[in-house]
């Protein structure tokens, strides 16, 4: 009968156990957007990721959410993310506190394709809060300045006071290595910068757009328009990147709900070539 | 008039324009300049030009009570200002103001519709000309509508 | 897996393989009437199996008839899947307790009992199989799926008779079970009711050779051979299924989907009675001193408005977008996932379904066949 007893199997590791950090710092970016600097609570180093994943955040008792890391991929000593203020667990979150514990679980999702970008010139076109997951592909990219042609920021937001990451953008403006420009929906009279959607800076971009790499963030909509303007001059659907969001519970491929169409948000995104899913995105509720 | 004709053929809306037609617009244009802050015109002044802008840029705005003028729309090299020109009345239904010094041509939009209404084919390579920035305006608009950065609730 | 030669065992056997699985201590789970309905719970012994019962199945119909004999297994599936032993229907995942200066995590413990499935048939073998891709093989593993997976004992049964809405011809999936099962029974009811016994795996073969059984002969095999053939002969639906995966791909806007829309009452049945479907919802629970936290996961359906929400609303708030995404991901984007469909043909959706809609019917639309509702 020993022949039908069993060893216990060895199983594989729990993927929604959250490890516990801590915020060290919590800075106001805008009035409901906030950027948490996170540890490890056990002191060991919290994880490594790279340029456009995701984490989930958990808050004790009220919930977790996917937020992006928003970050220096090479600084390994802290995890920065920013989140916005939108319902339930992300206000919870952005009233976390120096100090405060969480849980973590991540990185997660695909990576900006940096490396893609060699050789090339490079268009970041942002939305809103799109900049945020833009950010660590932005240190990246700059990191490496030399190994890419023109480098070109484009981001658009509502109102000039919703400018996310504004000292971050001036201090860049001041190294004169990369072309910024901002636009708003709409401004007081006080404004001297652009206004209008950001698909109107793209067809002044004088950039070599056969050997572009072009990656873009921000609201659906926006994103779908800014790729389509950027393939009108000529930039490839293959090298345009888009960062999809669906509604994610587990970010493991098993719950099911971050699908769209054939694609886990959390695993085949959500950083995905503009080739693969332009059909889809002209498509209503998929 | 000759220098003027070059920075009318120069002048993204009227690239490939035929000499003959560049002509016959020239002799609408004239140059002018804006210092910033200076206005280009007001709401409700009569639509007696058209501008494009060579360099600087222009910020097109509503007086709204209580909010200030609210910025809907800049131009900068290469725009046109004032597509109104073309449709009775005839008014602007904006201010247009110079946030940086402006240079620009002036087309008078009255010299410019008698000749179009003369001469039909003139007439028509404007109008093919003008359309498609009407239509892109009209596009951009519509995204800016749908006001995709406010919040989510 | 035949290096084994099949075998037969009267009632004393099978029995006997019941209680050499609970001595050995396994939960047995098996058919049990229950509700006027043929569901899987804890079997004791033989008398818990719904001998001589039967189940008359359509659109939107289930009944359980007497029949006129006593077999053990003469119907064919239940509202019950194996999928809600093997991935709980309610799971703690874990718990979460205030320390003075953070927090601390704990999680659940697995169970250490394994389950022996009793009369797994063989649709029921590819959709435990289509699970395990699912749970098994992606870039993370549940370790919950793991647990309960890793050492059950699967005893198939073929089915002597198609139920009214089967359909595991189309998808390849049967009737007669091929691998994954450790022991495998064809219920013989010839002049002696008897059972031929495959054996599956070598776990398999010990326990038979706990239990009386005489090797099978000509007769018994023919005998079986000819209950399979009887249940694939008479398929309630049929699909063409070699070329789903393309067909509603390329039909996202069919206007057959309006025509759905107007009946599919997004219930979420179909969901929750497929043995395939696998989507969870993640449930946060504190006490109401605020110390202690869990995080749960239950059975989810993308029927729910909820499922797809996202910045103040759902992707999918139409009953035709989400009819449509259950559909196209169980007949097509599956595919692309995971190597197979994620329909068995096992009719459930189709018998549970308040409205009856049709899985067989909605396909054939979309493809432009009218007419017959393609009863095999």
């Amino acid at each position: 009968m020993d022949r039908l007893a069993e060893r216990a199997p060895s199983l594989a590791p729990d993927a929604m156990l959250p490890r516990i950090a801590r915020v060290t710092r919590r800075t106001r970016e805008l009035p409901d957007t906030w950027t948490l600097d996170l540890v490890a609570q056990d002191g060991r180093p919290l994880m490594d990721y790279a340029p456009g994943q995701f984490t989930m955040m958990y808050v004790f008792g009220v919930g977790e959410i996917p937020v992006s890391i928003s970050g220096d991929a090479s600084d390994a000593a802290r995890l920065v993310q920013t989140v916005r203020a939108v319902g339930k667990v992300s206000e919870a979150v952005t009233r976390l506190a120096s100090g405060d514990t969480l849980g973590l679980r991540g990185p997660y999702g695909t990576a900006w394709p940096v490396a893609d970008g060699y050789g090339r010139d490079v268009v970041v076109v942002a939305g809103g809060l799109g900049l945020a997951p833009l950010r660590p592909a932005l240190y990246a990219l700059r990191a490496e300045r030399k190994r890419f042609g023109k480098l070109v920021l484009l981001y658009g937001t509502r109102r000039p006071e919703d400018i996310l990451f504004h000292r971050q953008l001036a201090s860049w403006r001041r190294q004169l290595d990369m072309e910024i420009e901002v636009t708003v929906d709409h401004a007081g009279s006080d404004w001297r910068g652009h206004v209008g959607v950001v698909t109107k800076l793209i067809p002044r971009l004088g950039i070599d757009a056969d050997n572009a790499m072009a990656l873009v963030c921000g609201p659906e909509v926006m994103m779908r328009f800014a790729a389509s303007a950027l393939h009108d001059i000529g930039i490839p659907e293959e090298t345009i990147h888009l960062s999809l969001e669906r509604n994610m519970q587990c970010a493991v491929g098993l719950c099911g709900h971050c699908q769209f169409a054939g694609s886990f948000i959390c695993k085949d995104g959500a950083v995905m070539r503009y080739d693969k899913v332009r059909r889809l995105l002209g498509l209503k509720e998929i | 008039m000759e220098g003027l004709e070059r920075i009318v053929s120069e002048h993204r809306l009227f690239e490939g324009l035929g000499a003959e037609f560049v002509n016959l617009a020239a002799g609408c244009a004239k140059n002018v300049r804006f210092n910033a802050e200076q206005y280009l015109f007001h709401s409700e002044d009569p639509a007696d030009w058209i501008y494009l802008i060579r360099h600087g840029r222009v910020a097109l705005e509503v007086a709204t009570p209580g909010r200030g003028a609210v910025q809907f729309e800049t131009l900068g090299e290469g725009d046109i200002v004032g597509l109104t020109w073309l449709l009775p009345p005839y008014r602007w239904g904006y201010d247009a103001r110079a946030t940086a010094l402006v240079r620009a041509i002036a087309l008078d939009a009255k010299c410019l519709r008698d000749k179009c209404e003369v001469d039909h084919d003139l007439g028509y390579a404007l109008l093919k000309r003008f359309l498609p920035v009407l239509v892109q305006r009209l596009q951009a608009m519509r995204l800016q509508l749908l006001d995709v950065y406010g919040p989510a609730r | 897996m035949n290096d084994h030669a099949a075998s037969v065992i009267t009632h004393e056997g099978l029995a006997g393989l019941i209680d050499g699985l609970r001595v050995e201590g396994f939960r047995v789970i098996g058919p049990r009437l229950r509700d006027q309905a043929i569901v899987y719970d804890e079997i004791e012994s033989l008398a818990d199996l719904p001998a001589g019962w039967t189940d008359e199945q359509e659109g939107g119909h289930y009944r359980v008839r007497r029949r006129e004999d006593a077999a053990l297994f003469g119907y064919n599936v239940g509202p019950h899947a194996w999928k809600r032993f093997l991935h709980p229907p309610l799971l703690r995942l874990w718990r979460a307790e205030r320390t003075g200066d953070g927090m601390t995590v704990t999680a659940t413990a697995e169970p250490a009992e394994r389950y022996a499935f009793l009369a797994v048939r063989s649709c029921e073998l590819h959709a435990i199989a289509i699970q395990d891709r699912v749970f098994l093989n992606g870039p993370y593993v549940d370790p919950h799926y793991q647990a309960r997976r890793e050492g059950a004992f699967i005893v198939a049964v073929n089915c002597g008779q198609a139920g009214g809405t089967c359909f595991c011809v189309s998808m390849n999936t049967g009737p007669k079970a091929e691998a994954g099962f450790d022991l495998s029974l064809t219920e013989l009811l010839g002049d002696a009711h008897e059972f031929l016994v495959e054996v599956g795996s070598e776990r398999g073969a010990a326990l038979l050779a706990t239990v009386p059984h005489v090797p099978a002969d000509p007769k018994h095999s023919t005998l079986a051979a000819n209950v399979i053939a009887r249940a694939e002969g008479n398929m309630g639906r049929h699909m063409q299924s070699d070329d789903v995966r393309e067909l509603l791909q390329a039909n996202l806007e069919h206007p057959r989907w309006d025509d759905v829309a107007e009946r599919c009452l997004t219930c979420g049945n179909c969901t929750m009675v497929c043995p395939t479907c696998f989507c969870t919802a993640v449930v946060d629970e504190n006490d109401l001193a605020g110390n202690a936290a869990e995080r749960k996961r239950r059975w989810d359906s993308c029927f729910t408005m909820d499922f797809s929400y996202i910045h103040g609303g759902s992707v999918r708030g139409s009953a035709r977008s989400r009819y449509r995404q259950w559909m196209t991901h169980k007949l097509a984007n599956w595919v692309d996932q995971f190597g197979t469909s994620g329909c068995v043909g096992c009719g459930r959706c189709i018998t549970w379904c308040p409205v009856g809609i049709d899985i067989t019917e909605e396909v054939r639309a979309i493809r432009g066949e009218g007419g017959s509702d393609g009863r095999a």
